[in-house]
């Protein structure tokens, strides 16, 4: 009974409970799956060249990354935070880590589903082979969802109110989003920008492993951009954490 | 962070097992000198109290008395600025997983998943505890029949309270702690939040109500503490506070002969009696509606409490 009580047993418990919830959230699921499908689908319509194509595919894989757990866990976050789920769940003897291993397992599940979905739409109807590079997909999409996932629940801590929620999510994903997915085309201001922040890094890291097939040893920088942000991202996500709305 | 943890505990396990030693074992909670400052403002201003095992203590007070800031500290929510608590034996402040698991929480508003059913809400949250409750048990315990496939969105406020009960009795706690478990019911539905709470008690389990109705207070708890600005102005029964103390005003009332009502106040109304009987008796008359009554809870509470 005790063995059944354990820390990875109630982690997985507390997992397959989101992901059941998750599935009964039409409007979650919506932002999750279609938004970025969509993207795929209406971007490939207006590029029809390859090359295009084979930049934008690995972009919209990188989009996928930041929606599933950066936006998703910053609007998760203030949302239980401000229902008192938080709260309620604190009162109980499921440990917090494990907590929010099963949130953060849930949206690592919903980027694994999205990565998948968007390399066979990439070899099925855009002309993209399967990734050059599996090892390489996956490294990066690990880091990306690390990175991504603990930035995500930092930025759940400077935003007041669920309300405000989206105004503070966009204002970061969509630019962010815009000027990363093909930086090395930006303006060169904004490809500083781009350059220092982490999406534009993990676009890079997945265009190798996907398109180009360049190799590990290519993407060393990118990986150091990434890890720093992770660094940042999981020291905020714990410093800030609060288990409950701030008053007033 | 476990390692900590672990060694943290133990060390505050075996300063509470020295000072536990001292204390009556029949103590679920004992609180001493305990102060709460927020920045400037200080909450709660040096509180003693104890309870009992197996006895209904309510904290009663208007709001803002610090009565929420005490009870979120004796359930681990907050630390305190100062002072010693011990709960089920235990260091609330250090959440070990051992009290977490013997206690139940009400808090004043909490959400819960909207998505799910109460059967399926009450079923995970029984899988968090080591010897939960069954879960058909504790949906008729807390009055949800016949809503346990409903999903929880779809109750009304007065169900949605009842969830909360639900989900502080799944994992069969030996201490409840209900932070205004009624307020916004109406009449009906607190008759019925009451008698849940009696069957806590007698189930033998040791229950702490915050509350502001003072009629709920007095129907539930075996003892009460009036709180106000953060102290604890009187503590007793419900029907004994403000007695004993000799500063008590029994209320004596009666009919003179020509049936008018007269009342006299009377810290002493063994002499007042013995001299109205006497008295009447002298004049050959009755002594119609007579009646002594002590000072109700409410009376106590608005003298306590009223402000200047």
């Amino acid at each position: 009974m005790a063995e059944a009580h354990g820390f990875a047993a109630l982690s997985w418990r507390q997992y397959r409970l989101e992901r059941r919830m998750f599935w009964r959230n039409p409007s979650a699921a919506f932002f999750n799956f279609l938004l970025p499908l969509l993207f795929l689908v209406l971007l490939c319509a207006v590029l029809t060249k390859q090359s295009d194509r084979d930049v934008i595919v690995p972009g919209i894989a990188g989009m996928a990354v930041l929606a599933t757990t950066f936006s998703a866990l910053a609007y998760n976050m203030v949302f239980l935070r401000e229902q008192g789920i938080l709260k309620r769940m604190r009162g109980t003897p499921l440990p917090s880590g494990a907590y929010l291993l099963g949130i953060a397992g849930n949206a690592v599940m919903n980027t694994a589903v999205q990565i998948v979905l968007i390399t066979v739409a990439g070899k099925l109807f855009y002309g993209i082979a399967w990734p050059r590079d599996v090892g390489e997909l996956v490294l990066f999409v690990v880091l990306g969802v690390v990175c991504f996932a603990s930035l995500g629940v930092a930025l759940a801590h400077a935003i007041p109110t669920f309300e405000a929620a989206t105004v503070y999510v966009n204002m970061i994903f969509l630019p962010v989003v815009f000027i990363s997915i093909d930086a090395a085309h930006d303006p060169s201001f904004l490809k500083g920008i781009a350059e220092a922040l982490p999406l534009a890094h993990l676009v890079q890291g997945l265009r190798d492993a996907m398109v180009t097939g360049t190799g590990i040893g290519d993407a060393w920088s990118a990986l150091g951009v990434l890890a720093v942000w992770t660094v940042l991202g999981v020291v905020l996500a714990i410093r800030g954490f609060s288990w409950e709305q701030r008053r007033s | 962070m476990q390692a900590q943890r672990t060694s943290r505990e133990r060390r505050s396990q075996t300063q509470f097992e020295a000072s536990w030693a001292l204390v009556n074992d029949e103590l679920a909670i004992e609180v001493r000198g305990l102060r709460k400052r927020y920045g400037d403002l200080e909450a709660v201003r040096g509180i003693d109290f104890s309870v009992r095992r197996g006895e209904v203590f309510g904290l009663l007070g208007p709001n803002g008395a610090g009565k929420t800031t005490t009870v979120e500290i004796l359930e681990g929510y907050r630390d305190r600025s100062d002072g010693a608590v011990t709960v089920l034996g235990h260091d609330p402040q250090l959440r070990p997983a051992d009290l977490r698991e013997r206690v139940g929480i009400v808090l004043q508003s909490t959400g819960i998943y909207r998505h799910l059913t109460v059967r399926e809400t009450l079923r995970h949250f029984a899988g968090l505890y080591p010897a939960p409750r069954g879960v058909e048990e504790v949906v008729d315990l807390a009055g949800l029949r016949g809503k346990e496939d409903a999903r929880t969105r779809t109750l009304s406020g007065g169900q949605l309270r009842r969830l909360d009960l639900a989900l502080a009795l799944i994992g069969d706690p030996e201490l409840i702690f209900l932070d205004e478990p009624t307020t916004g019911f109406d009449p009906a539905a607190r008759r019925g939040a009451w008698d849940t709470i009696r069957s806590l008690k007698a189930l033998g389990k040791t229950v702490v109500l915050t509350t502001h109705y003072l009629e709920e207070a007095q129907a539930l708890a075996d003892r009460v503490a009036i709180v106000k600005d953060g102290r604890i102005l009187v503590e007793g029964a419900p029907a004994e506070l403000g007695a004993g103390d000799g500063a008590t005003r029994y209320r004596v009332a009666w009919r003179n002969g020509s049936g008018l009502l007269n009342q006299r106040e009377t810290d002493d109304p063994t002499t007042l009696l013995h001299e109205l009987t006497a008295a009447a008796l002298a004049r050959g008359e009755r002594l119609d509606g007579l009646s002594v009554t002590r000072p109700t809870l409410e009376d106590v509470y608005l003298e306590l409490t009223a402000d200047g």
